[in-house]
């Protein structure tokens, strides 16, 4: 592969924007992320955009046409749908155009705008297309429902335990409260996590990403360009992704996700690293549980005792690994097909040490795991500063 | 739910009818034609036993559209006797009583439906193995 570099990152802040259309939340995104390259618009060769349900969340489908234009942008544009892993996708999508001399810039939006749909019941449906329609959803199954299947099976193979699941969320909570543009900017007690609401047993609201409205854009360049838009520009070392069968009940395993595995091999292999060169890493957790099982499937803990790990601190930020130091799904905030380009964005500010009260101290590599429905797709990234 | 999705599904929904590869033995279930571990082509159809044990299960408060009936409702994955795992809920149970590895049984159900005037889905569950008093699947 080609190296290809970030060189323009913008974002909205991730909320419950019930005054901002899906369209003012990716002109705000792109306006930053132009700002951000210094880049003429007439640059950018093509646009790429991830969202995973905008026809059932805003009756609106077409979204590439919609998204570019209406920010001035008239490059060739496509959309990209791949559930919650929209984003990394149209990501790897973008970096496979300009690899192949279709573009020489790439600007690349996820977006997702929820809160259009007032009925909750409306919301878990939506969701739930990500899963199996006719064998998963159509029989009574729902995103947590499926999650909560995976944590059961877990916590009886390995012997997991609440605690340790909630200490995910206690961790990114934390992390969460030092990031400015998190929808969640509040510390939380594992009290709070293990007495809230049951969602679906023994998944509790405090093991639940949020539902949430927001938009990323990036642009993308070939490495050679790159330093015409900024000095500092990161580097992609690495990318893979990998697919599974959309149906838990049709995998391999309930407690681990071959996706996740696939897409590590591929992107570790490629940027020529070992899960102990990784420094930081912004994980797909979308319920504790999927956090869990990434530290587990990437290789950072042995195999079922990825709870225990983060119990035992040692994904705080700073610590053995910084897991999620922007807060993650959970407190950032989950607008779906954005959240790819979230974790983007997160590895950016943290690689050019603008992350602030959240900067994590070693900085050298940093990483994107971005899962797709209940662990059936998954794309990672690997990224530094080093061309 | 759409009516020509149940109606095509119906053998599969309400008497667990899948397939099973003559050359290599692997069953699967929805059924399909050609198998994906020895690619032989023309799988014929099978009917379960509609015996299995609990994979996994949860208990779920928050439903989507359709399934408000009864809350919470067990949603479980079990793995038939011939190997294939499918997505169910089970019934005649209450919280406390479901265990993996625990055996049950197909049982014939209303799945969901569209409120008063709308489509109602029949279809499989399963309930604890000889559970008393229901009719066994023939
Ligand atoms: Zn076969």
């Amino acid at each position: 592969m080609k190296e290809i570099a970030v060189v323009g990152v913008g974002n909205t802040k991730i909320g419950e924007w019930y005054d901002i259309s899906l369209r003012e939340l990716t002109d705000e995104a792109i306006s930053k992320a132009i700002q951000s390259a210094n880049i003429d618009p007439k640059e950018i060769g093509g646009t790429f955009v991830g969202s995973m349900s905008s026809g059932i969340f805003n009756q609106q489908e077409h979204l590439a046409a919609l998204v570019g234009p209406h920010s001035g942008i008239n490059a060739p544009a496509v959309r990209v749908e791949n559930a919650c892993a929209s984003g990394g996708s149209a990501l790897r999508v973008a970096m496979m155009a300009i690899n192949a001399g279709f573009y020489d810039t790439a600007l690349v939006v996820g977006v997702e705008k929820m809160t259009d749909l007032i009925d909750i019941g409306d919301v878990t449906t939506a969701l739930g297309t990500a899963a199996d329609g006719e064998w998963e959803l159509g029989v009574g199954a729902t995103f947590p429902a499926l999650y909560a299947l995976i944590m059961r099976a877990h916590m009886h193979k390995y012997g997991s335990t609440l605690e340790e699941f909630a200490s995910v969320s206690v961790k990114n909570h934390k992390n969460g409260s030092l990031n400015p543009d998190a929808q969640f900017r509040k510390v939380v007690t594992m009290e709070t996590v293990m007495n809230s609401r049951m969602i679906a047993e023994p998944v509790r609201l405090f093991d639940c990403s949020p539902v949430s409205d927001g938009a990323a854009a990036v642009i993308l360049t070939a490495k050679d360009g790159a330093k015409k838009y900024t000095d500092d520009p990161i580097y992609i070392k690495g990318s893979g992704a990998g697919t599974d069968h959309i149906a838990l009940h049709m995998r391999e395993s309930l407690t681990s996700m071959q996706a996740t595995k696939r897409a590590a091999e591929t992107a570790f292999k490629m940027a020529k690293i070992t899960p102990k060169d990784i420094d930081f890493i912004e994980v797909h957790d979308c319920f504790t549980v999927a956090e869990v099982i990434t530290l587990e499937d990437l290789g950072f803990c042995k195999v079922g005792k990825g709870g225990k790990f983060s119990l035992d601190g040692e994904t705080a930020l700073n610590s053995t690994i910084s897991v999620n130091p922007s807060g993650g799904l959970k407190s950032k905030g989950h607008p779906v097909g954005a959240t790819g380009i979230y974790q983007v964005i997160e590895i950016f500010h943290q690689l050019r040490n603008e992350a602030g009260k959240r900067q994590v101290s070693k900085n050298d590599i940093g990483v994107t795991q971005n899962i797709g429905g209940s662990g059936a797709s998954c794309v990672i990234n690997v990224f530094s500063r080093g061309a | 739910m759409s009516v020509p999705r149940t109606w095509r599904n119906r053998r599969a929904l309400y008497s667990l009818e899948g397939s099973k590869c003559q050359k290599c033995g692997k069953y699967y279930f929805p059924g399909r034609t050609r198998c994906l571990d020895c690619n032989t082509s023309g799988l014929e159809n099978h009917n379960f036993s509609g015996t299995g044990k609990v994979a996994t299960y949860s208990w779920v408060y928050t439903p989507p559209k359709g399934f408000n009936n009864r809350i919470p409702y067990c949603l479980a994955i079990v793995e038939l006797d011939e190997g294939p795992k499918l997505t169910t809920q089970l019934v005649a149970v209450e919280e406390g009583d479901v265990e993996i590895g625990m055996p049950v049984e197909f049982s014939f159900r209303k799945i969901s439906s569209e409120g008063d005037e709308g489509v109602i889905t029949y279809g499989f569950k399963f309930r604890p193995k000889n559970y008393p008093n229901h009719l066994k699947k023939k």
